[in-house]
């Protein structure tokens, strides 16, 4: 299997503070990996810097995707393609309606990449069948980008982006927080529904209870900026029984 | 240090160009001491300079250093490319009335089939019939002395009692091109009771046309009972400037609702005196600015509460890139028998970059004791955190400002009422945004 995404021993500081020391990870086509680690470990500053955010140091280490450079790349480039970050805190955009809002940033991507616009009635069509399948009503479309969301609302506004979007490397950071228990299940087939060969998905997670839903191939333990263990799903149900008490003392 | 007002040294363009007005139009008695007078207060004052406090950050004797000789009477060749702008910001729906290097040209105006109730006639006809109602600005400023003194035409547009104008008017001004020169310019709209009409002033600039200057004003009342909507656009051309004077009377339940954008000209100032003559009345003016290269634009607003019952919003916003400079300066006098009054003010300023520069001056003046009154400003750069999160969904980074930027000024522009005219106003919104990608 082909590598998509292949961090090598990745260095990051912020603000003259090394968050990330040396971490290593690949991610083949079509994978999903899980990656779980303690509060504070660098599973938020790793996606953050796979997907650009302006504001961290990259001191070592190298970010390959479909084997390009990718810290060479604008955000938005990395969007066009194909890298797709679910934040963990989605912000709240006053004024920007959520239909101009995803319209403006799809047809974005599809020009980056040489394809034509979405014609209107074409865009609606998508819009309303992926909004449909995640039960997002059409009201919220009609909002400001997140404003006045509830927190579950946002992480749903995450995964209609994400489905409309079709990238082929999705991270979903913390995707299962603020939802509750039939917005996860419903969230998480709309992740599952988006599974596919050439995709791969990267899911930053505290509870086994999302890895039930979206099954992963490979599970990584962070801690203190590195991945100190990778295994199987069942990696998962170790650390909830055991907590992460042995990585920390391994990582220090 | 002498820091007595003192006149410019530069040459006397002033009294040169009033020979040339009296000339052009003649007018007599109350019509010609008053221009006399007014001649002289700009002779004492010469161009504001930043020791007058209202001219403070607006300082002209800097900015523009002199008064450009007057304008010449459009002819056949100005007329033409007069009409080649005039064709480019027409708007659908509206009767057009159109102001060509400071002259009405009828040829170009929607003058024929006006509605019962309607009337329109030019400046220059109201000077020389003796009408001292145009005449009712203060000319204790000195651009509005210099206005009145030179004033050359302009529209008086009346509304009868009762009336209400379906198709909104557009009062476009538009420079030719050619030399650089002065306008004079004046407008009249005076609704009557129970009246309702919107009216939209645009200034825009044809082909060639650069440093001139745009000298207008505009006497505007609202009858009891009454309802305006206005709207100006100031669209110059980039070396250009333009300093506008308005005074607004407003009667009793009535509504003024006024919106203004400025997103050319070089030096712009729009300075209003609003006043709220009859009780249980509303107005609301909302601005926007949208400044780069080396633009200046300063709004200056008077709002005066005399009697009870009413209330007024201002809602301003800028946004500066470069070395632009924005100023807002808004006063709001409440006096004693203004008692209920509920009036607010709010600025809110986006810096596009570290050289542009805003200037915001609220001042409360409150003789009664039963009222709500406020004002409050930010200023503030455009949040990083919603610029990567909409470069992250794909918009590079100039969308993903403009998309900000937008929103920003669009809450603003939700206060015109009148669906075209907030199409045309964020048309000119978005004009500005993709001419700085
Ligand atoms: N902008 C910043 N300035 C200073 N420190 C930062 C900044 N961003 C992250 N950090 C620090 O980097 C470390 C890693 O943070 P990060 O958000 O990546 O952790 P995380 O693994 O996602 O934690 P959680 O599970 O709580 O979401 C933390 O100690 C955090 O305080
Ligand atoms: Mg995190």
């Amino acid at each position: 299997m082909a590598a998509l995404l292949e961090v090598k021993d990745l260095q990051v500081s912020v603000a003259d503070r090394e968050i990330l020391h040396g971490l290593t990870l690949t991610v083949n086509e079509g994978e999903v990996h899980a990656i779980m680690g303690p509060n504070g470990s660098g599973k938020s500053t790793l996606s953050h810097v796979i997907a650009g955010k302006p504001g961290y140091e990259v001191t070592g280490g190298q970010i390959l995707f479909k084997g390009e450079d990718l810290l060479e790349m604008e955000p938005n480039e990395r969007a066009a393609k194909g890298v797709f970050l679910a934040f963990q805190y989605p912000v709240e955009i006053p004024g920007v309606a959520t239909m101009n809002f995803l319209r403006t940033a799809l047809n974005a991507q599809r020009k980056a990449r040489g394809e034509d616009e979405l014609s209107t009635p074409d865009f609606l069509k998508r819009v309303r069948e992926v909004s449909g399948s995640l039960g997002i009503p059409q009201e919220m479309l009609k909002r400001g980008v997140n404003v006045g969301f509830s927190g579950g609302e946002k992480k749903r506004n995450e995964v209609l982006q994400m489905a409309l979007f079709q990238p082929s490397l999705c991270i979903l950071d913390e995707m299962d927080s603020g939802l509750d228990i039939d917005a996860l299940r419903i969230a998480s087939e709309g992740v599952n529904a988006l599974r596919a060969p050439n995709r791969s998905m990267v899911v930053i997670t505290h509870y086994q209870r999302l890895l039930d839903y979206i099954v992963p191939d490979v599970v990584h333990v962070m801690s203190k900026g590195k991945v100190v263990r990778s295994g199987g799903k069942e990696l998962a149900l170790e650390l909830e029984a055991n907590g992460y008490a042995q990585y920390q003392e391994a990582a220090a | 240090m002498n820091i007595a007002v003192a006149k410019p040294d530069k040459p006397d363009t002033a009294s040169d160009n009033f020979a040339a007005v009296s000339a052009r139009v003649p007018g007599a008695g109350k019509v010609a001491d008053t221009r006399r007078q007014a001649l002289d207060t700009f002779q004492r004052i010469g161009l504001p300079h930043r020791r007058i406090e209202d001219w403070k950050y607006t300082d002209l004797r800097a900015l523009m250093r002199e008064v450009l000789p007057l304008a010449a009477a459009p002819e056949a060749t100005a007329l033409a490319r007069a009409e080649t702008a005039a064709k480019l910001h027409a708007i659908d729906g509206v009767r057009r009335l159109v102001l060509v290097d400071g002259v009405l040209a009828p040829d170009l105006s929607d003058l024929a089939g006006l509605e019962a109730g309607l009337s329109i006639r030019s400046l220059s006809e109201a000077l020389q019939a003796g009408d001292d109602r145009v005449l009712s600005l203060d000319t204790a400023d000195p651009m509005v002395a210099l206005n009145t003194a030179l004033m050359t035409d302009g529209v008086v547009i009346e509304v009868a009692d009762g009336t209400t104008l379906a198709r909104p008017l557009h009062i476009l001004h538009i420079t030719s091109g050619g030399a650089p020169a002065a306008m004079f310019t004046r407008s009249r709209i005076a609704l009557g009771n129970a009246a309702v009409a919107t009216v939209v002033e645009s200034y825009v600039a044809g082909e060639g046309a650069s440093a001139y200057q745009v000298h207008d004003s505009a006497v505007i009342s609202v009858g009891d009972h009454a309802r305006l909507d206005y709207v100006r656009i100031v669209e110059d051309a980039p070396e250009a400037f333009n300093i506008t004077s308005a005074a607004v009377s407003v009667g009793a339940h009535a509504h003024f609702n006024a919106f203004g954008i400025t997103t050319g000209g070089l030096v712009s100032r729009y300075q209003a005196v609003v006043t709220v003559a009859g009780s249980h009345s509303e107005v609301q003016t909302n601005g926007v600015n949208l400044l780069n290269g080396k633009q200046h634009a300063d709004t200056t607003l008077v709002m005066n509460h005399d009697v009870p019952h009413c209330a007024s919003r201002e809602g301003f916003r800028a946004v500066v890139d470069d070395r632009g400079h924005s100023v807002f300066q808004g006063r709001i006098n409440v006096r004693q028998p203004a008692q209920q009054t509920d009036a607010k003010m709010m600025t809110r300023a986006l810096l596009l970059s570290d050289e542009a520069e805003v200037d915001n001056k609220p001042e409360l003046e409150i003789f009664a004791d039963d009222v709500t009154c406020g004002h409050g400003a930010a200023v503030g750069a455009l949040d990083d955190s919603l610029l990567f999160y909409l470069r992250a969904r794909g918009l590079p980074q100039k969308e993903a400002e403009a998309m900000l930027i937008q929103a920003f000024v669009g809450e603003a522009i939700e206060a015109i009422a009148d669906d075209n005219l907030r199409e045309l106003v964020t048309a000119a919104a978005v004009r500005w945004l993709e001419a700085r990608q």
